[in-house]
């Protein structure tokens, strides 16, 4: 049961405070910090580009293609939503800020298509659910994270916004299934990973799945 | 590791008390124990005593609600206890039934000091009360809420009116003959006060500039975190997670998806283990620089602010480039991580390991010789390590009062007993050495990234191959039927996870962060507590304080690094 002594943790009972050493009681390091001080001056001063401090908004943070921002309904080739109003997003989203109301849509392949698609930008968390649910890729997020309103009724932000076309410029994408530096073999690997028709045929004919057990 | 499976223990324990009163129950995670109320102190004062148990150390106490069981099954709540011990490194769990009707429990807090706040809570959320216990009142809630919100019958959308003359009266614990106010003065600051750290209000009786008697209300930032959780599935819950220690998203991310994790029985493939252990660190490193960088500057000292501040910059840009949030990463997901690390992953990492250290050299040539700061700080606020450990301290406060406590020696998780580090301990239990042990662990944080970086990237998935509980990737999403169906059901229905209990904790940044879920089968946790680590520290707040000047107070907050986040969930 009992642990060996040299293992067991000692506890004491009484606490045993630092003690100065006679620099520290004569102030002689203060000397040793008033150095580092004055390297970071002189440095800053003769390197003033070298400063950590960015100048928002005239200058901004650099951020990555899978930053988390403004949501973006994308649209087909016409112009119109991709969206076919399946509620997988709104299912999905932890923080219960998407709105949808579905209606027919004209074409019979697509069926149907949001009348109504409005996310509450005071309510959303931005943690990329939507995006993870969504089946037929139709929204992504930008990196945009300029979300500013005057007013409440302006955070609920609805189809037409999310469908604004400057926020389909490249630079401006985030979160999204795909990433255009993403390791393309990693990409390929990850996708045999999760073969289900393999994974069933292979089932089928008696041997392990071959990633099954990763 | 020894256990207390084995049952000579348990019928040793149980000989001492009337027959039936400590029973065992099986098939949990962790050794547990039914205990009957009326015992419930001195089995408890014999499990902290006794030589081959010594469970010093209160980690939690936990409500569940079960509205259907009959009161011969011993009635509608359980109260759970989650002992731990320090010397022994073992784990115990009470379970005490109690009857709705009679809903009273003896107050451990004799035993376990901690338990004082753990215990108001329990009486916040469910309305079991304690007897015995100096100041049972709510904690989380306004004192003009009504009802007990972590009952299962309890409405989340009724509206309280809460005014501010229902509001909380401070319990002051004057010493002997103390109790004439009218010398004394009795100050407030915060709950909105720069030093306060967030929003906690500290009242103190003065003599003087002295505390002689002082309490603190938290609950400000109260969000419903565990009521919340029972109504979404297990997935959603991960975004929620992040707001706990908002300083070190990350780690909460692990804790919870190690518990589901737990809870289905998997394991996170190598890619997505080792990913974490990486990114945990650099999450550590992050929470110690805004602690230590924030004591500093309710110090005065502000130019640290800045050194410490810029490598929490940098690793947020590190974990950016992983999740698309700094702050709110939502990287972790049930059974791995939520996407494959960035291709330039490791040049960073090792970018970030080589400015890192130049940044904390520099806070420490400025700091930890200066004989103004060690003036400021040597014996303020000092604890021992056996009364912290009965306060229920865990982590790097803990390790600065010369107890060695670190699950990721003690319980050695993900990759943490394949690395050498080391876990350092100081012995004056004061601000200046919690001050300086967060200083060594940015250093031993570094050294174990810096190892695993060394052994490379594991190859293979980033998350768990099982259609059941991770979403297909969206190629397959968009080109195979099957992978569809999958990922529909999964979104629709949630991750099914069997039923179950379970407790599971990470060495997070400020101690012991675990996670105590319970499930019926559903998708959707029955119950899921939250130990966080700075919620037994910061009940200590009054004793540390008291005997100080308000300004010991104020320096003495800054360096419990108390997250409202994670105290007040």
């Amino acid at each position: 049961m009992k642990m060996p002594v040299s293992e067991q943790l000692d506890i004491p009972n009484k606490v045993t405070p630092y003690k100065m050493g006679l620099a520290e009681k004569l102030y002689l390091p203060l000397i040793a910090g008033l150095f580092v001080t004055m390297r970071h001056f002189v440095k800053n001063l003769l390197n003033p580009k070298g400063m950590p401090t960015i100048n928002y908004p005239e200058e901004r943070r650099e951020y990555s293609h899978r930053y988390r921002g403004h949501h973006i309904l994308t649209t087909r080739p016409d112009g119109s939503v991709r969206c076919v109003a399946c509620f997988l997003c709104a299912a999905n989203c932890p923080a219960e800020c998407i709105t949808i109301e579905a209606g027919e849509h004209p074409d019979v392949n697509i069926e149907k298509y949001p009348v109504v698609y409005e996310i509450d930008m005071l309510r959303c968390v931005f943690c990329g659910f939507c995006v993870d649910a969504c089946p037929e890729e139709a929204i992504i997020m930008s990196n945009n994270y300029d979300m500013a309103y005057f007013h409440r009724d302006q955070s609920i932000v609805g189809k037409a916004d999310l469908m604004k076309p400057y926020t389909f410029d490249e630079k401006r994408l985030g979160y999204r299934p795909y990433y255009p530096e993403e390791d393309v073999k990693h990409n390929q690997m990850r996708r045999e990973a999760f073969d289900l028709v393999a994974m069933a045929k292979a089932k089928a004919a008696g041997e392990p799945a071959a990633h099954a057990s990763a | 590791m020894p256990t207390l499976a084995e049952p000579s223990l348990l019928e040793d324990v149980a000989a001492k008390f009337p027959a039936g009163s400590v029973t065992a129950q099986e098939g949990s995670d962790q050794p547990t124990w039914v205990v009957k109320r009326e015992v419930l102190v001195d089995v408890a004062k014999e499990l902290r005593d006794r030589r081959d148990t010594r469970f010093d150390l209160l980690l939690d106490i936990a409500g569940v609600d079960y509205p259907e069981r009959e009161e011969s099954e011993g009635g509608r709540f359980d109260v759970v206890y989650h002992l731990y011990s320090v010397a022994r490194n073992d784990r115990l769990r009470l379970k005490v039934p109690v009857a709705e009707a009679d809903a009273l429990l003896p107050s451990v807090i004799p035993v376990w000091k901690g338990a004082n706040w753990f215990e108001r809570e329990v009486y916040d959320m469910f309305g079991v009360k304690f007897s015995g216990h100096p100041n049972l009142s709510r904690i989380l809630c306004h004192e003009a809420f009504q009802g007990h919100p972590l009952r299962k019958d309890y409405d989340p959308a009724r509206r309280w009116i809460l005014t501010e003359a229902d509001i909380y009266k401070p319990h002051f614990d004057l010493p002997d003959g103390e109790d004439d106010l009218f010398e004394r003065m009795a100050i407030n600051i915060g709950p909105s006060h720069p030093a306060m750290h967030g929003t906690f209000r500290l009242m103190a009786v003065l003599d003087g500039e002295a505390i002689i008697a002082s309490d603190v209300e938290i609950g400000y930032l109260h969000r419903c975190f565990e009521k919340m959780a029972e109504t979404h599935n297990w997935q959603q819950i991960i975004p929620y997670t992040d707001r706990l220690n908002y300083c070190s998203a990350f780690i909460n991310n692990v804790a919870y998806c190690k518990t589901v994790e737990k809870l289905l029985g998997i394991e996170a493939p190598p890619r997505a283990v080792w990913a974490r252990t990486i990114l945990t660190e650099f999450s550590r490193i992050m929470d110690h620089c805004v602690c230590n960088g924030a004591t500093l500057v309710d110090a005065g000292a502000l130019t640290n602010f800045w050194y410490l501040f810029q490598p929490r910059e940098e690793i947020y840009g590190l974990i950016e480039s992983c999740c698309g949030a700094r702050l709110t990463v939502s990287y972790g997901r049930i059974g791995g991580i939520a996407q494959d690390l960035p291709t330039d992953f490791v040049a960073r990492s090792r970018k970030l390991l080589e400015t890192i250290p130049k940044f904390i050299d520099d806070c420490e040539a400025l700091i930890n010789k200066n004989r103004i700061w060690i003036d400021r700080t040597v014996g303020v606020a000092a604890i021992s390590g056996e009364e912290a450990i009965n306060w229920g301290w865990t982590g790097p406060c803990l390790r600065a009062s010369g107890v060695g406590l670190d699950l990721r020696r003690a319980a050695p998780y993900d990759l943490y007993d394949t690395v050498d580090f080391e876990v350092p301990t100081l012995s004056g239990g004061d601000v200046y050495d919690r001050f300086r042990i967060r200083m060594m662990e940015i250093r031993e944080s570094l050294k174990i990234i810096r190892q695993l970086l060394d052994r490379g990237m594991p190859e293979g998935p980033y998350i768990v191959q099982d259609p059941h509980i991770a979403l297909p990737p969206k190629d397959a999403c968009y080109n195979q039927m099957e992978a569809m169906i999958y990922h529909f059901k999964l979104i629709m229905d949630g991750i099914q996870v069997p039923a179950g209990e379970v407790y599971q904790a990470v060495e997070g940044a400020n101690g012991e962060f675990g996670f105590y879920a319970i499930s019926d089968g559903s998708s959707k946790p029955y119950r899921l507590k939250c130990r966080p680590p700075c919620f037994p520290i910061f009940s200590t707040f009054s004793r540390l304080i008291n005997g100080g000047s308000v300004s010991d107070a104020i320096v003495s907050l800054g360096g419990l690094n108390i997250i409202a986040g994670e105290l007040e969930r």
